[in-house]
């Protein structure tokens, strides 16, 4: 639909990947079902899919959403229909740390563009691809609700703001370092009741 | 120094633990609305008030709450909207991060007040860590019996969740929301019938904004009468501004309604002025769905009367020489910045965000990013400025939701007072090439055109 690839939104079939939801995963899923009325579990479905994709490296496999449906016992065409809606659910395996970067108005006036390239330049990657390695992936998003702090960009859940290209140096170098995978969500779902 | 009702402890150490917040005062209206207030008494308070929806419409808070249907046996819920997508807007996100307590302390005064024992705050997924900062505070709140069964003793039952969205602009309109909070695709929904009869479940729901609802602490604190004095006119209280672009000092900045837009800009208590000591050229002064204003428009109204923060004023002249102030996503563009390239920045956006049910909306997105794409990059002619003002007049009106207005407004207003820098990018399409051009030759104020007036 969009002229600017992002890399996300395509769907390949023959991308299959092995899945099994680990018990704490288990476990969080049912207590965020238990946040909503008797037979409206599907409410759970977006909290659940950021859950599944952070148990999937970072990605919705085909098999992923599989699972996700059956575990609210709706069919498998509604998980898709939703998780090719929503910018935060990658169709397509990205790397472990998938770098957003801000290019609505506000981080735009302020230098977005330069960081991006910079981005690009430095890993050798275009917008919508992942190093060889498999450790960054580079993407444009829209809005974060960080103009007041631009340029920036998210990795999983961390805001990197007041972004220089010295800030995206350490940045990167610490991330290299660390190696872990960023998600968006951990399995901190507070059962409060 | 303006008043503040909202952003008083933000800077307080500790203000986003419970017990800082409750050492604060935090939780007094919450105590003042169960035990010495009826929830009917609660609705004619925020209706004296004059409270007026912060997520950008403005419509007033407690004749949407007096809307809410309330047929027997049926659950009624109330559904904060923090789905905060506007460009140019970052206020909720501020005011969650600094004093989660006061949205959790106003979500249950209003769930009061409204009869519901179940609420949700459904914020944007890229605000996971902060919806991280809410469930802890809620945490808070549950074990210091603010939240559970039997609220201070008063048989009344409340349960609050934090839900996570996916990374979706629409779900910011609240049909499209409850949608999402049903675990399906952002589509809105076709109005009648309005959340306030069938909303979340099919059930009564109300759906306020995150400072909206916050705005509820004060105003049952000191009394609905207190708080419409603050401010002018029908713009009552005060109002949370997300100030970006070419300043000095970008922040989030609680405003007195009826500041002047020039004090705002200008001095040093806001905006601090244009970096870069340049001059202004332009103002968004609502987020990005409300129409640009020129330099000369901003600051004075089209008759030269002191352009002001409040509803009212922003909007004088209509559409011609005015604005809104919408959810007052404030951006500022300096004299180099390229108007051109800057709608198509925002159309791209809403492109992006059409969630594809409306034809209108969808291609006429579509259609927009493409012409100002290749405006903006000198290929473009001179027709084609005229194809982009009948795109945008036939999507606004024409769609389920106003986000096919929001696409449609910025476009409009851009060529209607900057029509000479898309002739120039025609015109000259050697100097645009290069992605960083600016427009530096002197700008000219055309006289405003009287449209649709």
């Amino acid at each position: 639909m969009s002229a600017h690839p992002t890399g996300t939104h395509s769907f390949d079939p023959t991308l299959r990947s092995q899945l099994k939801f680990s018990e704490d995963a288990m476990a969080t899923i049912r207590t965020i079902i238990g946040r909503y009325p008797e037979g409206k579990s599907k409410s759970a479905l977006l909290p659940i899919l950021h859950i599944a994709q952070a148990e999937n490296e970072g990605w919705l496999s085909p098999e992923a959403m599989d699972l996700v449906a059956n575990i609210l016992g709706i069919q498998a065409i509604e998980v898709f229909e939703v998780a090719s809606f929503y910018s935060m659910y990658n169709l397509q395996p990205i790397g472990k740390c998938q770098l957003e970067v801000c290019r609505t108005s506000s981080c735009w006036t302020r230098g977005a563009d330069d960081i991006i390239a910079y981005i690009g330049k430095k890993l050798n990657i275009k917008v919508g691809e992942t190093t060889p390695d498999g450790m960054f992936t580079l993407k444009t998003v829209e809005c974060l609700g960080s103009c007041g702090s631009a340029p920036m960009l998210q990795c999983g859940a961390e805001y990197h703001e007041n972004l220089t290209e010295d800030k995206v140096d350490h940045l990167l170098e610490r991330l290299r370092t660390e190696g872990k995978r960023h998600n968006y969500t951990d399995l901190e779902y507070k059962n409060s009741k | 120094m303006g008043r503040k009702l909202l952003l008083t402890h933000d800077n307080v150490p500790g203000i986003a633990t419970y017990e800082v917040y409750r050492s604060k005062g935090g939780y007094a209206s919450v105590e003042k609305a169960i035990k010495t207030m009826t929830p009917e008494a609660i609705v004619e308070e925020v209706k004296t008030s004059g409270l007026r929806g912060r997520g950008g419409a403005g419509f007033p808070t407690g004749m949407k709450w007096s809307f809410l249907a309330k047929p027997e046996g049926v659950p009624r819920y109330l559904v904060c909207n923090a789905d905060e997508s506007e460009p140019g807007t970052f206020k909720d996100r501020y005011l969650m991060e600094r004093i989660p307590h006061l949205l959790i302390e106003g979500m249950i005064t209003s769930s009061f007040a409204l009869g519901a024992n179940t609420s949700y705050i459904y914020i944007r997924g890229e605000y996971f860590y902060v919806a991280r900062i809410l469930e802890t505070a809620i945490a808070e709140a549950y074990a210091n019996g603010w939240l559970g069964k039997n609220i201070l003793g008063s048989g009344y039952d409340l349960d609050l969740y934090v839900q996570v969205g996916a990374g979706a602009y629409i779900c910011g309109e609240e049909t499209a929301l409850l949608e999402s909070l049903e675990g399906k695709r952002g589509n809105p929904r076709i109005k009648p019938p309005f959340p306030a009869i069938a909303g979340l479940y099919g059930c009564p729901t109300v759906v306020n904004n995150v400072e909206t609802i916050a705005a509820v602490v004060p105003i049952i604190n000191d009394g609905g009468e207190a708080y419409s004095k603050i401010g002018i006119g029908r713009s009552t209280g005060t109002k949370l501004i997300s100030a970006s672009g070419h300043i000095n000092k970008p922040g989030v900045y609680e405003i007195e309604m009826g500041l002047p837009v020039e004090e705002f800009i200008f001095s040093d208590e806001y905006c601090g002025g244009i970096a870069n000591g340049k001059r202004m050229k332009a103002c968004v002064p609502g987020g990005s769905s409300v129409p640009i204003l020129p330099d000369y428009l901003v600051c004075k109204t089209a008759s030269g009367e002191p352009r002001l923060m409040s509803y009212e004023s922003l909007s004088d002249g209509g559409f011609a020489t005015g604005s809104m102030l919408g959810s007052g996503g404030f951006i500022v563009y300096d004299e180099n910045q390229c108007i051109v390239r800057n709608t198509w920045n925002f159309s791209r956006f809403y492109h992006h965000e059409s969630c594809g049910q409306c034809s209108p909306c969808r291609e006429g997105t579509g259609w927009m990013e493409k012409v100002l794409h290749r405006l903006e990059k000198g290929l473009g002619n001179l027709d084609d400025i005229d194809l982009l003002v009948d795109v945008a007049r036939r999507i606004e009106g024409n769609t389920i939701c106003p986000l096919g207005d929001a696409a449609a407004w910025p476009v409009a207003a851009a060529i209607r007072h900057f029509r000479h820098e898309f002739e120039y990018h025609v015109q000259n399409p050697e100097k645009v090439k290069d992605p960083k051009h600016g427009h530096h030759e002197p700008i000219m104020p055309v006289a405003p055109v009287m449209v649709n007036a």
